[in-house]
């Protein structure tokens, strides 16, 4: 692979058409998760459980195809106690109804089925998982300010947060849009796209902040680009190996960890423009001086000595 | 100018990988799907019973790997998950009455791995599946504490006004309190239907027989059942998943029911013992000699069943109150609870043990039980299970007050440190609003199919591979290093995920390959430096220096915002989310750990100590 070294991109000019962009897929996102909200998994909304016996044990993976082919959605299907009863959890609004409907549908295979059970089963987390882990977020991203603040410059803290919503608001409006399922393994996608974000950003932020410190020339635009461009090998690295994983889990992985692997890819994307464009662009309108660093650059000196 | 390490870093490099490696190799040795086949009369089990069982087996196609005996018992393991069920009914039916045949998960770790205590992850439900325990929520039970817990407040209440009561009674869904005179009753039932407007008042009698009763609307009592349901969700979700990492599933079931399904249990009794327990403490005053006999009751001790102490009827506070809670031992080496209450709690206690310093406090342990007895209908001769439950309540300690306590303090008095350790983990995870009983426990099947977990492994196998390809093409013999170092991140990553007791989901897997394919960022970001450095006309040695050094900064703040989020999910967190901050956590220490010490001491070792023109990079 060729050196991206003598490449220099003029990032910076082109910010506004970015900001557009970006401004698009927000609102286009915010609608979507406003208007068509998420397509709340089984995980989330809960659905009914039918416990039926057949006279002999049955292929799992043929009752699977079955339901799923007649319409019903995130279909679970698992042997229970014997070979020859199986579980079923099917994301269907509960009525007496539809114990009935499976079992006549199974029977259409000409296999002799039995139905034990049709129950309502509840969402697989509760409230507390809501509210917590949303608070646990509002004081993660509090904290990681106050991080960045100290180790950079208020402005920088600024510039993270918003790439960080920027990156978030974007991979689950995607996911109303399409009204793509959002599971639990989905939020865990979310959860890293923020690890990754963040780390993306810091990174862009770490040479941006160097850049500033040992240029000569007061022309902010231009030293961010240099800065940007000197990172642009490795942003390209890192993003092309995870995007690699990505790639084979989306083609190859199968239903389960499908929308896993979406969620992080558009994550990925747009966690790489963000932080170029929004974490780093949005320092100019802060109007990031050079004076900004300076009062901070001894006491940080001295501490990345110690640190080794 | 050269780069050499100091000896401690490679020793402790090489501890590292040791202890990394011992820890993660189980998973080498998935547990083998097995049936356990026990006589039925307790005797062993001689070998021709076993030698039809294997001829039936190989009859129906089923591949067996070991037939092992130990103490009268025969563990029969088998290659196939899917033969599992059928084995199990194979060898039921060949064998009827005269042996017990369950489903095993037959550990297959060598002994001296065991030795390390040393074990694999589990599998989850998805690939593997596990337990499936239905339990049913005490309806009437979460009622009559509901009553129980107004009726002491409602007594706090009038003693407060100084109205003159006699009895409390709770019946199904109400409560009626006895009174001297009409005009305490009404007096009474103004004051206390201003605070408690959830019930329908009704005055009965007059005079000396003067009692007012109240009972619980039809809203309210939907709402307490409601509240007792979701209240034991959270508790029992929180006893089977502390560090999120269990990946078990708990959700409810019709109106009064909740499932809990616990992947690769292999000793339900012991996770039913966890989940059904319903254990409580309740901190309360001893009564003093002049007490008034209806505010007292006389209880007995848990280990001395013939001591017995008069404690007051009111409770200063329950195990709700507990914050947090551990176990450890004291000086004496006996096993005691480490306790904080919340803030209202310690309030609470604060106010109760400030006035009455001297006096004695009672530990009171209480534990909802059942008793199960087969009824034969005389007439149809259809048995059916009738449910007894019942109340058992011990104290466990009785001591002097010596001064006002606070938000923590710690109980002593327990049996044995298992003991301990499980009553702390329960008042940790809430008690249960409501007592629950077992209904159901059946085995569950793996919830993906066959093909989805294959499919989901090679994908996951072929992403790592390509990571690998990709260093190996961008940085040569540096993408060597990094390879290795990917390899260690991998198996300290393992190794931790083993001793934290982790479950393995198909999700959870292809986390791990995301994590490693994020983790190679802090070498990208080092060897990007290095051939910049070289580009600026650096020597060899000092690139590598400079390489190191600068990218530090970077590594180290990027990774370490990171973490923060990390450790704040998972302080506030629940549930999948706080499993997440763990996995996350470890998979950036390590890759730090790998990243940083690792490929450097490669480096060092290789180019480090002579003079090298140019470098593979």
């Amino acid at each position: 692979m060729k050196p991206l070294s003598h490449l220099q991109i003029d990032f910076m000019g082109r910010r506004n058409i970015a900001f557009v962009v970006s401004a698009l897929l927000l609102v286009v996102s915010i609608g979507a998760i406003l208007f068509q909200q998420l397509n709340l998994g089984l995980d989330f909304t809960g659905g009914t459980l039918v416990e039926v016996r057949y006279g002999a044990a049955p292929s799992l993976d043929a009752i699977r195809v079955l339901l799923e082919e007649s319409g019903f959605q995130d279909v679970s299907v698992q042997t229970f106690g014997a070979s020859t009863e199986v579980l079923i959890r099917l994301q269907q609004a509960f009525d007496a109804d539809v114990g009935a409907e499976v079992v006549n549908l199974l029977r259409s295979s000409g296999d002799s089925v039995d139905l034990v059970r049709s129950e309502f089963v509840g969402s697989q987390v509760g409230d507390q998982l809501r509210d917590q882990s949303g608070l646990g977020l509002l004081v993660a991203l509090g904290v990681v300010m106050l991080y960045v603040a100290f180790r950079f410059q208020y402005k920088f803290a600024i510039g993270a947060l918003l790439a960080l919503l920027h990156d978030v608001i974007i991979v689950v409006g995607i996911f109303a849009l399409f009204q793509l399922d959002f599971d639990l393994t989905v939020l865990a996608a979310i959860l890293a796209v923020i690890g990754y974000s963040l780390n993306d950003t810091i990174v862009v932020y770490d040479r941006v902040r160097e850049a500033i410190r040992t240029s000569r020339i007061d022309d902010m635009p231009q030293i961010f680009n240099e800065a940007i461009n000197a990172t642009l090998s490795r942003t390209l690295a890192t993003s092309g190996t995870t995007i690699l994983v990505l790639l084979a889990l989306l083609l190859l992985g199968g239903d389960m960890i499908e929308n896993f692997a979406i969620a992080l890819l558009v994550g990925i994307v747009v966690g790489t423009f963000s932080s170029i464009y929004i974490a780093a662009a949005l320092l100019l309108p802060l109007k990031l001086s050079r004076e900004d660093l300076i009062p901070t650059k001894k006491e940080l000196d001295e501490e990345e000595e110690e640190l080794p | 100018m050269l780069n050499r390490y100091p000896l401690w870093k490679y020793l402790l490099i090489l501890v590292v990988l040791v202890v990394g490696l011992i820890y993660s190799l189980p998973n080498l040795f998935p547990e083998d799907p097995a049936i356990q086949i026990s006589s039925a009369q307790g005797d062993s089990l001689d070998e021709q019973q076993i030698e039809r069982v294997e001829a039936a087996l190989s009859e129906n196609d089923i591949e067996v790997k070991a037939f092992e005996e130990e103490n009268g018992q025969w563990l029969i393991r088998l290659r196939h998950d899917d033969d599992q069920l059928p084995a199990r009914d194979i060898a039921a039916d060949l064998l009827g009455d005269e042996a017990t045949v369950a489903l095993n998960l037959a550990e297959a770790t060598p002994e001296w791995l065991q030795a390390f205590s040393a074990s694999p992850m589990t599998l989850g439900l998805d690939l593997r599946g596990g337990v499936h325990f239905l339990l049913e929520v005490d309806m009437d039970a979460a009622l009559t504490q509901r009553l129980e817990v107004n009726g002491s407040a409602m007594r706090e209440l009038l003693r407060g006004e100084r109205i003159r009561y006699r009895n409390t009674e709770v019946e199904e869904r109400s409560l009626s309190i006895d009174f001297a005179s009409s005009e305490d009753r009404d007096t009474a039932r103004s004051l206390i239907s201003r605070d408690f407007p959830e019930f329908e008042y009704s005055s009965e009698g007059d005079g000396r027989a003067s009692t007012l009763v109240m009972t619980l609307s039809d809203q309210s009592v939907s709402e307490i059942q409601d509240y007792a349901i979701n209240q034991n969700l959270t508790t029992l979700r929180n006893r089977v998943n502390e560090l999120g990492v269990a990946e078990p599933m708990v959700q409810r079931q019709g109106p009064n029911q909740i499932v809990v399904e616990l992947p690769g249990i292999q000793d339900t009794v012991a996770a039913k013992r966890i989940v059904g327990a319903t254990a409580n403490l309740e901190f309360r005053l001893e009564a003093r000699p002049d007490t008034p006999e209806n505010e007292t009751e006389t209880l007995t001790f848990r280990n001395e069943p013939a001591r017995t102490a008069e404690l007051m009827r009111d409770v200063i506070i329950t195990g709700d109150s507990v914050s947090s809670a551990s176990n450890s031992f004291d000086e004496n080496g006996r096993p005691q609870v480490n306790i904080d209450l919340d803030g209202t709690g310690g309030t609470l206690m604060n106010r109760a043990t400030r006035t009455n310093i001297g006096r004695n406090m009672a530990v009171l342990f209480i534990e909802h039980k059942s008793e199960d007895t087969v009824v034969t209908d005389p007439e149809t001769g259809e048995e059916t299970i009738e449910r007894e439950p019942y109340v058992e309540r011990g104290l466990i300690s009785l001591a002097t007050i010596q001064s006002a306590l606070g938000n923590s303090f710690r109980i002593t008095g327990l049996d044995s440190p298992t003991e301990a350790a499980e009553l702390a983990l329960l008042l940790r995870s809430g008690s249960l609003a409501a007592p629950i009983y077992f209904v159901q426990e059946r085995t569950i099947g793996p919830s993906l199919g066959a093909e989805n977990i294959e499919r989901g492994l090679l994908s996951v196998q072929i992403g790592l591979l390509l990571v690998v390809l990709f260093m190996l093409v961008r940085y040569k013999v540096f993408g060597v290093f990094a390879n290795i170092a990917l390899a260690l991140n991998l198996t300290l990553l393992v190794a931790v995920m083993s001793m934290l007791g982790a479950t393995l989901t198909l999700p959870g897997i292809a986390g791990i390959v995301l994590t490693l394919g994020m983790a190679v960022d802090a070498n990208v970001l080092i060897f990007e430096r290095i051939r910049e450095e070289l580009r600026n006309g650096m020597s060899v040695q000092q690139a590598i220096q400079a390489g190191y050094e600068r990218a530090f900064t970077s590594i180290v703040d990027a990774n370490i915002t990171t973490l923060l989020v990390a450790v704040i999910l998972f302080s506030i967190g629940s549930g999948p989310v706080k499993g997440f901050a763990v996995t996350l956590s470890i998979g950036i220490l390590t890759s730090l750990f790998t990243a940083l010490m690792v490929t450097r001491a490669m480096v060092n070792l290789f180019y480090g100590s002579k003079p090298v023109k140019k470098l593979w990079i």
